[in-house]
């Protein structure tokens, strides 16, 4: 493939999109209530919807008549380049909600930047998903802040959970060989500049929500390239099952 | 803490120009969280540009059992609709 990098580069942003809206999809009828049950569904249709864009130009990309669902569907667990915070189970809803939070404060900052990315497909991708990013991190940030800030139960569940998906933190800021290339070319976003942004930002909601910020040092990394949590292989069983038992099946 | 979040009722507004219409009600701790669950519940296929959220026990509801005083007088008093005069053809859409 001629650019390997920049096909590589939309897989660990798109990634990430496709494996959490798989996880929130899991919530389909099973929110808590039918409110945050339609709210974890549109966030997870959104991210859907970001996906398809780059898989669709990574297939483009690729060339050899690739589709965006030979993309989704038939690569093998360690060709995927999500990081491992996304893939993390919903233990409890304020998992979830943290997972989400932690990721939405990320992706929104990447989000800005890459609007203003040399390659025009990423940019306008990431200047139409920015508006979607946005509420997405309203939403999980207002629900830490109402279960930090809730009943004793709900603060022990939601610190239970950052303090858990915290290790998971540091990935994101990490960049592979791909991501180095396109940072020269730029197209691909430094993401270690808003490294100590993050952190403050994360930090200042909560402490809002009466929560403790984590002090833990002990980071884990490997998603970005494909190294993945013990998580990762059912998702894929549960993602790919219809292509796999049924190839080329369409709607 | 009550185990149920109070209901409250959902008006949009779909379109500039438009009034805001009821839609619904549904479930939420407080003001914001209605007006989050609202956009999420009643506007995701592009139904509104603008949302009121009001708590239900704010509204004051006319009672069902009174209904025969409240409305039947009504009834019977066809004269009240403005449709005993002729228009001029050259008033349209009245």
């Amino acid at each position: 493939m001629k650019n390997q990098n920049l096909y590589n580069y939309i897989l660990t942003i798109a990634d990430n999109s496709l494996i959490l809206a798989q996880r929130l999809g899991e919530l389909c009828g099973h929110g808590p209530n039918l409110e945050t049950d339609i709210a974890l569904t549109n966030i997870s249709l959104d991210l859907l919807g970001q996906t398809r864009s780059y898989y669709q130009y990574a297939a483009k990309i690729a060339g050899e008549n690739k589709t965006e669902d030979d993309i989704a569907f038939l690569r093998i667990e360690r060709e995927y380049k999500n990081c491992l915070l996304v893939e993390q189970p919903n233990t409890h809803f304020g998992y979830t909600i943290g997972r989400q939070f932690l990721f939405d404060v990320y992706h929104l900052m990447l989000m800005e930047k890459l609007q203003n990315s040399a390659d025009e497909i990423l940019s306008a991708i990431a200047k139409k998903g920015i508006k979607e990013v946005s509420y997405h991190k309203r939403f999980s940030s207002d629900w830490v802040k109402r279960l930090g800030d809730g009943t004793e139960e709900s603060n022990a569940k939601m610190q239970e959970a950052i303090d858990d998906l915290w290790r998971f933190t540091d990935e994101l800021f990490f960049m592979t060989a791909s991501e180095k290339e396109m940072v020269k070319e730029g197209i691909g976003i430094d993401v270690s500049i808003f490294k100590e942004k993050y952190y403050e930002e994360v930090s200042e909601i909560l402490k809002e929500a009466t929560l403790i910020v984590p002090e833990n040092k002990y980071f884990t990394k490997g998603g970005k390239e494909g190294v993945h949590t013990e998580h990762m292989g059912y998702i894929l069983a549960d993602l790919q099952y219809m292509q796999r038992i049924y190839p080329n099946m369409t709607w | 803490m009550k185990k149920n979040w109070p209901l409250w009722e959902i008006f949009v507004r779909s379109k500039n120009g438009l009034e805001h219409r009821h839609f619904g009600s549904l479930h939420a701790a407080d003001a914001e969280m209605a007006m989050e669950n609202a956009r999420d519940v009643y506007t995701r296929r592009n139904e509104g540009v603008s949302i009121w959220v009001v708590e239900s026990k704010n509204i004051t509801a006319s009672n069902p059992q009174e209904n025969g005083e409240m409305f039947e007088p009504a009834q019977d008093k066809v004269y009240r609709h403005p449709t005993f005069y002729d228009l001029p053809d050259e008033v349209k859409h009245m």
